[in-house]
């Protein structure tokens, strides 16, 4: 374990808090550059979408895990974001126009939804988010004439100054590097006062309110940079999948994409990239565990969604911080071998929280 | 000009008149405190004050500027800061960030520049940080600075709450109740700060209190409230021997 002797206020502010997080980051990102070089067709394609899902995990977990507001509907963003690419990209538009065009329309979208959030909280915000997922749905699949309806749409690779994204790995690149630009833009809002203000509706919205944080100003900015980003996502997705239609974005994947926040770890960026390969790989699993059950369980229809289910369950009740709180734990156990002890991370329970105000 | 001033303040729950057209005055540079048994309005007051609830009449004023009607976090903005009885303080954030995020009102940079972290944004930070340790070193909170403060015991959190109203360099600092749940030497912990905070930071303050000994050593003048009305204004001493404040503590003689 290394403590860190602080003797200026710019440490606090680092990318990296060490030179063992330069060099763990820097080994990584160096596999994440050789990973399209080595690994199968197949693989690479599980790297888009595990790219697609962080940037769409980012997404909800500034909102769900940073500002404290749950949302049901994040699969309406997503649909926002690859219709709009879609069908800008249908009408010629380069993508540089078309990618900044799905996250400003998604985080229009995001605004809407996040008016009637001001005045909701917990399970109503749900519901609201939920009808909400419902809406845009029905819009996508009756609006024919500009989505293509049930009949779904066809998506080009996508182009940029004239160069096109249509081998795996220049399209990995161009999720890669997404990724790691939302990221970053992320950690430098979750050290700028934006972010704070973030945290502290999250903690106490009475108290962040006190502290002069406008609360409908920055719920709003919450829904609308989460809804961007989960936009931006869905363009990628759309290019990806190359064919979207409206059965993509049901409530299902809202759901979904829900457990890649809980499952990866509420309130920290590891957790949504945890998550979205958390999500991405046990399909995978299940198909290889299918082998060795029993013929009767291995024909359930649903199998993967009960095992979703199960394990939504059990990390709630078991591991509420998720992957990320469990890796946090495997890492201090190592750190402070032999001393770590069972209790540490138990959480306090505090008994003095002010009820009147709620 | 008054400083700040509260007139014919009231507010009813439902049939319950929970504060009776109050009003009182807050010269620059004085410790007020409001005492009075439980259920007197006391911390209805402050919560009026904040405009967390809407006064049904009267009005109150700071600086010149009237305040009813105006957005809660406009309060802050124009330098009020409160503290609560209860601690509401951002559980799983650092001592460092809850103290930051009283800067809030201090925030001089754009969504966009902080995105992309330009060095504005970080030379913002930098000050912020600065002032934020004035009030670290103030409060000796050095100890605790990055811990989290879920971990931290009842004492302590107390202090860091006081901080965090600090950091936010208001005119005005309302204090709930600072010294419930402490001990003894803490309380006299906290006596040491209301006097520095007055006589070296120059900020007014507004508290409740309940605690006497607390309330005499530091107060300039004190308001007592009974079921919601004023019963007695002055000094310590010549609030302590009111005789309706006697009453309304210890009970009448009939």
């Amino acid at each position: 374990m290394r403590f860190i002797f602080k003797t200026d206020y710019r440490q606090d502010l680092r990318l990296f808090r060490h030179g063992g997080y330069v060099f763990w980051y820097g080994l990584l990102g160096v596999a994440l550059v050789a990973a399209p070089f080595m690994l199968s067709e197949y693989l690479i394609s599980q790297l888009h979408f595990i790219c697609i899902y962080s940037i769409v995990g980012f997404g909800l977990m500034l909102l769900v895990g940073f500002t404290g507001q749950i949302s049901l509907g994040h699969a309406a963003f997503l649909a926002v974001g690859a219709y709009t690419e879609a069908l800008l990209q249908g009408a010629g538009m380069p993508l540089w126009v078309s990618l900044p065009s799905a996250a400003l329309l998604s985080a229009a979208a995001g605004i809407i939804i996040g008016i009637p959030a001001l005045r909701l909280k917990g399970i109503y915000l749900a519901i609201a988010t939920l009808a909400f997922n419902v809406i845009v749905e029905e819009i996508i699949t009756r609006w024919e004439g500009l989505t293509g309806g049930n009949g779904g749409k066809h998506v080009k690779a996508a182009e940029l100054f004239g160069f096109t994204f249509d081998s795996d790995v220049s399209f990995y690149f161009l999720c890669l590097s997404l990724t790691v630009l939302s990221c970053l833009m992320l950690i430098n809002l979750l050290r700028s006062p934006t972010g704070r203000a973030f945290v502290a509706i999250r903690d106490s919205e009475i108290s962040a309110s006190c502290m002069g944080v406008n609360l409908a100003k920055y719920k709003t900015m919450s829904f609308a940079l989460s809804a961007a980003l989960t936009g931006v996502g869905g363009a990628l997705y759309a290019h990806k999948i190359t064919f979207i239609s409206p059965e993509q974005f049901t409530l299902l994947a809202s759901i979904e994409l829900v457990t890649i926040v809980i499952i990866g770890g509420i309130g920290s960026l590891h957790g949504a990239v945890f998550g979205a390969a958390f999500i991405i790989v046990l399909p995978q699993l299940i198909a290889v565990a299918k082998d060795y059950l029993p013929s009767g369980a291995a024909g359930i229809s649903g199998l993967q969604a009960i095992v979703f289910g199960v394990l939504l369950v059990a990390f709630i009740i078991f591991e509420p911080m998720g992957i990320y709180g469990r890796w946090l734990k495997v890492r201090t156990w190592f750190e402070l071998f032999p001393f770590y002890r069972q209790g540490m991370f138990r959480r306090q329970k505090s008994y003095m929280k002010s009820e009147r105000l709620r | 000009m008054s400083f700040f001033k509260v007139e014919d303040l009231g507010i009813s729950f439902g049939g319950v008149r929970a504060v009776d057209a109050v009003s009182f005055e807050v010269n620059q540079r004085e410790v007020y405190t409001i005492i009075g048994p439980n259920g007197a309005g006391k911390t209805t007051i402050f919560n009026l004050i904040g405009l967390l609830y809407p006064a049904s009449s009267g009005t109150i004023r700071f600086e010149g500027r009237t305040l009813n009607g105006l957005a809660p976090h406009r309060v802050s903005q124009l330098g009020i800061a409160r503290t609560f009885q209860n601690i509401e303080l951002f559980e799983h954030a650092t001592v460092l960030q809850n103290l930051l995020i009283g800067r809030h009102r201090h925030r001089a940079t754009s969504l966009w520049q902080e995105l992309l972290f330009t060095p504005a944004v970080r030379r913002a930070e930098l000050a912020q940080r600065e002032a934020v340790e004035k009030v670290i070193d103030f409060l000796e909170l050095a100890h605790y600075r990055d811990g989290l403060v879920a971990g931290l015991p009842y004492g302590v959190r107390k202090v860091i709450e006081l901080g965090r109203a600090l950091a936010t360099e208001p005119k005005l600092l309302l204090l709930d109740e600072p010294s419930s749940g402490l001990n003894p030497e803490e309380t006299n912990e906290m006596a040491f700060w209301i006097e520095d905070i007055q006589k070296e930071l120059g900020i007014t303050v507004l508290m409740v209190e309940h605690d006497m000994n607390l309330v005499s050593r530091v107060s300039d003048r004190v308001l007592a409230l009974n079921e919601g009305r004023v019963i007695a204004e002055g000094t310590p001493a010549e609030v302590q021997s009111h005789a309706a404040v006697i009453e309304a503590y210890l009970g009448g003689n009939d």
